[in-house]
């Protein structure tokens, strides 16, 4: 018995010798195959950002005063594969929150998170309850936009003011909630800024637009597509969330040969897909947006990330010093992340409608949508339906390992 | 008045749907590139697919479980290879080094897939033997093992796949009707293939192998003619493990980064289709059930023009032949397999 | 009346351990005329209707998980459950793609009432009627060919084509994938303060409402049990073969276990559509699927009292314990090993018993009420192994 088995075992194995060595045998004179960054554009890393002197800071005055039980929550994914982006802002919302209490021992404002896990099928469930929480005045959440979709009616019903830090699809102001405010740019902004940097900066004449099938993903595609207009027109495909073999994508890709490949969706997809593109060949830019903008991106793809950059309506909250090295404090020494200064900046201003003196949910409203000042990360000045009146997009790409921004591109 | 409602919205068809194409031009366009990749696929299929199909060629039990005993190998050939010190990147070695650590990675991964295969036997299904329990508590706890496995090694490494494991860089060998054939792709083919024929020649030619035969032919008889049948289950059980970690390899080799906690899920139905689809308990069925399954799998993906299409086929196909024909394509035999 | 009861132990035949633990009890329970089980059933329902008002402090899921919409989601996989212990329990058909008539039924929902939808909108009371018929359809055109294979066949069959709703929902472009519907419709109505009762984020009503509907299917499909139908259930899962030589017409009687069991799952499925209102492509999938399997299995499979215990416990327990939560499927998936290997008929495991006229029968025959015997399509001692 052991004969035979061990003689299967040692036929496979030879088996595999030889056809590897087979092979191998064409692989040496083949030059390094993929790499080839001679034609990639080279833009450099930008290492200060300007900050308004008179940004809204959290710590406030210190003479604030409010009632022992007033309460922020914070609603989004804290588990599951959407984890980090929730946790990149829930660690601004702590650093904000930790600092106003700091300084105003008179006002301690409370904090309780509660975990979506980033699914619009959770979601309501939780946010029914943060609702049903009388002491609750403000919400920072939800960072993804199918959740928020599937919350924002029961937001409204409560009355409850929920600022996203991150939440990007264009039509979740176009259903007449007074209640959703979001602290970054829609879709309708980073598609076509991504548009205007592939052209641009990048020189792309012919570019292939890779969609995933979310609410996120299908609606930045046709905000950049609309944008990009003939230079997309004839290289169009589709993933779904999941998948994790891109075979018939990357064939699609290397024939079409674009010099950029600008793929909608999230890094869980969009790494293998670079990594695929990569060990086929393909030389170009692999262009993602903030939900491909991730360390998780590089860490999946491997070297083959040194072709990406990426578009994100995040400022880069690790070149604002003061805000980066107390983050530290909060994160157990991690970076600021995608989003990071978004949620500080959130917290802030729910923070600051306390100190103004709303006790209720109805007075947060009301300060919220009259706000207007500027942040660390931009302006903040709503229009009715919870849009910014100024935004702003950076570039980013990855250097050496690390992401690594490149300046604002629109 | 439903009626009405429901009759008055033709224009569903009517919006020229943009997610279904019978693109038939890029389908003979790729029709080589298709079928060499698919048969490069369906190797894979294949190797899980004998797991399947000795089991229940002895058992007449749905191993469910089976495809979790893959993802163990998979994790196992993942940790092999990442401490040998692959990664997303491809290394720089010679051939041999090469050869030798996937070798090396290979037999770590049969280990550990045949090892968590024969503790499933163990622990799920014997006690269920011993009471003669029905089928359906068979297939039931087999369900259970799939999820409890899937979902420790979910708690274990968390919901994201394991970085990708580069092994070499992919070269275009030759080509064939225009289609260019990887190096990669002639590998697994080659290597999948040779394994297929040595556990094929070792059920039809040796002495075990007679025994496992008449196992599956006639258990009682076979117990009566001083067959232990207790020790062929576990060798069968071994050797579906063996093939699913050696398969486990050939996988990773092909999708770098498909070692995720429910990596083998979907994989596992669909090496299951191929087992039906060839007839399951039968050996060679397997070979042939899975390489054509890969292959149209690829060709559902071109015709329909999204890469979902290729589960959609997969299962169809699953359905189909055991409505029109569930002895396989080959018959059902591995208690009559030709000596 | 000679109601000298003297239940003797040595009468009951002793094949599981629950006979002194619940036996005691469930015998007493059988003993009762049925116009006295009304009465003791009358302020166990008035109890149920009343948990979510009265939100009592141990069985409360909160702060984790709002307590009525977790109410909400137990009434809901009872009702599934009780829909797929037809096909599980009563008929033995092994059903592991029971989620697609789930998802069919939301689908249905979704698409007739959210103003998403490519479809003409109606109101959302009528999709109720209307998921169940195209849930029974799509039990029909599963069902019919697929009956007549063997047991184990089936299963992988049905699971197939629980992934093929799934992908086809992902795929096909009018079903919006991931993207999925919004702003699914709600019964009628308004409260005093002009809110709608029916509101995605009052599980209350909506628990209310799916109590009313579990009891009324509860009776239905009790009945059914106790006419030719359920008899012909319990002859093709104890020997498929013996019933057919018997005369029982076993394809059509599979068929129609399928389908009620069918449209049950699809009536779940509208009203968790409803009362989320919203609807994507990622809640069908395999795993959920065993999830309402291991409901019936746990609580036992052919008792409808056991199915519903066994749902509430596989719905509750990740919503009262949310850091079991991200553990529920391991759970679950060593319960149904343990189950299998220990305690196959379940926590409260069915019983054989005389279907129709049972009480007259044993009053008539032995002078006392039934003695029941234990019998469960997991612990047939025959078969198996071939």
């Amino acid at each position: 018995m052991l004969r035979s088995r061990r003689a299967a075992v040692l036929a496979g194995g030879v088996a595999l010798t030889l056809a590897l060595a087979g092979c191998a045998a064409n692989q040496e004179p083949a030059p390094g195959g993929g790499g080839g960054a001679g034609n990639r554009p080279d833009i450099p890393a930008v290492t200060t950002l300007p900050v308004p002197a008179d940004a809204a800071n959290p710590a406030g005055n210190g003479q604030a005063a409010c009632a022992p039980t007033t309460t922020l929550a914070y609603a989004g994914a804290l588990t599951g594969s959407n984890a980090q982006l929730g946790v990149n802002i829930v660690n601004g919302v702590q650093l904000a929150v930790n600092q106003h209490n700091q300084n105003n021992p008179n006002c301690q404002v409370q904090l309780k998170k509660f975990d979506t896990e980033g699914t619009p099928d959770r979601a309501p469930g939780i946010v029914t309850q943060v609702a049903s929480e009388k002491d609750t005045i403000g919400v920072i959440g939800l960072p993804f936009s199918g959740e928020s979709k599937a919350t924002g009616a029961i937001f409204q019903q409560a009355g409850l003011t929920h600022l996203s830090p991150s939440a990007t699809n264009p039509d979740l102001t176009k259903n007449g909630w007074t209640t959703f405010f979001r602290a970054l740019a829609n879709d309708n902004v980073q598609g076509p800024a991504a548009a205007k940097f592939m052209t641009g900066k990048l020189g792309a004449t012919k570019v292939c637009v890779i969609q995933d099938d979310s609410d996120y993903g299908t609606g930045l595609a046709k905000a950049t597509n609309d944008a990009l207009g003939p230079v997309a027109a004839d290289c169009q495909d589709k993933v779904t969330t999941g998948q994790k073999d891109f075979a018939a994508v990357v064939s699609k890709v290397v024939a079409a040969q674009p010099q950029v490949v600008f793929y909608a969706g999230y890094y869980a997809e969009g790494a293998p897909l670079d990594q695929q593109l990569s060990t086929r060949g393909f030389q170009g830019v692999f262009l993602g947006p903030d939900g491909v903008k991730d360390p998780e991106f590089v860490k999946l793809a491997g070297d083959a990330s040194s072709n990406a950059f990426f578009t994100c309506p995040c400022t880069p909250g690790e070149l604002v010093p003061q805000f980066a090295d107390a983050y530290k404090g909060v994160s157990g020494g991690s970076a600021p992340g995608t989003y990071s200064l978004e949620g500080y900046d959130s917290a802030t201003i729910l923070l600051k409608a306390i100190d103004s003196g709303a006790k209720d949910r109805a007075a947060v409203q009301n300060y919220v949508k009259s706000y207007d000042a500027p942040g660390f990360s931009k302006q903040f000045k709503w229009d009715p339906s919870g849009e910014l009146a100024t935004t702003k997009v950076f570039g980013y790409k990855v250097e050496n390992g690390q992401i690594v921004p490149v300046g604002e591109i629109g | 008045m439903l009626v009405t409602h429901l009759l008055a919205r033709g224009q569903v068809l009517a919006q020229g749907p943009d997610w279904i194409s019978f693109d038939v031009g890029a389908f003979v366009d790729q029709f080589w590139s298709n079928t060499f990749d698919g048969l490069t696929y369906g190797a894979i299929y294949a190797l899980i697919a004998m797991g399947y199909t000795m089991v229940y060629g002895v058992l007449q039990l749905i191993n469910f479980a089976h495809s979790e005993v893959f993802i163990v190998g998979a994790y196992a050939l993942f940790f092999t290879l990442a401490a040998l010190g692959f990664g997303p990147s491809a290394p720089n070695l010679n051939v041999f080094a090469l050869v030798g650590d996937l070798v090396l990675a290979m037999l770590v991964a049969m280990l550990a897939a045949g090892a968590i295969a024969i503790l499933l036997e163990r622990v799920a299904y014997r006690p269920l033997r011993r009471r003669k329990a029905p089928r359906l508590a068979f297939l039931i706890t087999a369900i259970g093992a799939s999820f409890a496995i899937q979902y420790a090694i979910f708690a274990w490494r968390g919901p994201n796949p394991e970085p990708a494991l580069i092994m070499f860089r992919q070269q275009p060998v030759f080509e064939v009707f225009g289609a260019i054939i990887y190096d990669q792709q002639i590998v697994i083919f080659v290597a999948a293939l040779v394994l297929m024929v040595v556990v094929d020649q070792f059920v039809n030619r040796t002495r075990l192998g007679r025994g496992l035969r008449a196992v599956a032919q006639d258990p009682d008889t076979a117990t009566l003619m001083g067959v232990n049948r207790e020790r062929v289950i576990t060798l069968t059980f071994l050797i579906g493990g063996f093939l699913a970690g050696a398969a486990a390899l050939f996988y990773v080799m092909k999708v770098p980064a498909g070692v995720q906690y429910n990596g083998g899920f979907i994989l596992g139905i669909k090496a299951f289709a191929a087992a039906v689809l060839g007839g399951i308990g039968n050996i060679r069925g397997a070979l042939i059930g899975g390489l054509l399954l890969g292959v149209i799998g690829n060709y559902g993906q071109t015709l329909f023009g999204n890469a979902q299409w290729t589960d959609v086929v997969a299962f169809v196909v699953l359905v189909g032949i055991l409505m029109v024909r569930p002895t396989g394509l080959l018959g059902e035999s591995l208690g009559k397999a030709r000596v | 009346m000679t109601t000298t009861q003297n239940p003797s132990p040595a009468a009951t035949p002793s094949s599981g351990g629950d006979r002194r633990l619940l036996g005691g009890l469930r015998d007493r329970w059988n003993g009762l005329p049925r116009a006295q089980q009304w009465l003791w059933l009358i302020p166990l329902v008035v109890l149920i209707y009343a948990l979510p008002v009265l939100n009592p402090p141990l069985l409360t899921t909160e702060p984790g998980t709002n307590f009525p919409i977790a109410l909400f989601d137990a009434a809901r996989f009872a009702l599934l459950a009780i829909g797929l212990n037809v096909v599980v329990g009563q008929a033995g058909l092994l059903d592991l793609g029971y989620v697609g008539f789930f998802a069919v039924g939301a689908y249905v929902a979704a698409m007739l009432t959210s103003p998403d939808s490519v479809l003409t909108t109606i109101p959302y009371l009528w999709t109720l009627p209307i998921a169940m018929i195209v849930t029974m359809l799509a039990g029909l055109l599963l069902g019919g060919p697929t009956l007549r294979l063997r047991g184990d066949y089936l299963a992988i069959v049905t699971l197939g084509f629980g992934e093929i709703i799934r992908l086809l929902a992902t795929i096909v472009g009018p079903l919006k994938g991931q993207v999925g519907f919004q702003g699914v419709g709600r019964p009628p109505g308004t409260d005093a303060d002009g809110q709608p009762l029916f509101a995605n984020s009052d599980g209350t009503t909506w628990y209310w409402l799916v109590v009313t509907i579990t009891i009324a299917i509860l009776l239905l499909v009790g009945n059914l049990e106790r006419s030719r139908v359920g008899r012909a259930w319990i002859a093709i899962r104890e020997d498929e073969d013996a019933a057919q030589i018997m005369g029982v017409p076993t394809v059509r009687f599979k068929l129609w276990a399928f389908v009620i069991g069918a449209a049950i799952g699809g009536l779940s499925g509208a009203l968790f559509a409803g009362q989320v209102g919203f609807v994507n492509n990622q809640k069908f999938d395999v795993p959920t699927s065993v999830l309402f399997l291991a409901a019936v299995v746990l609580g036992g499979s052919g008792n409808k009292v056991g199915v519903i215990v066994g749902a509430f416990l596989v719905s509750y327990i990740p919503n009262r314990f949310i850091e079991l939560a991200g553990y529920k499927y391991l759970i679950f998936g060593v319960a149904l090993i343990v189950l299998m290997a220990f305690r196959p008929q379940g926590l409260l495991g069915a019983r054989q018993r005389l279907l129709a006229y049972g009480r007259q029968a044993y009053q008539r025959l032995v002078g006392k009420p039934e003695q029941l015997a234990s019998d469960n399509p997991m612990t047939a001692e025959n078969g198996g192994d071939r």
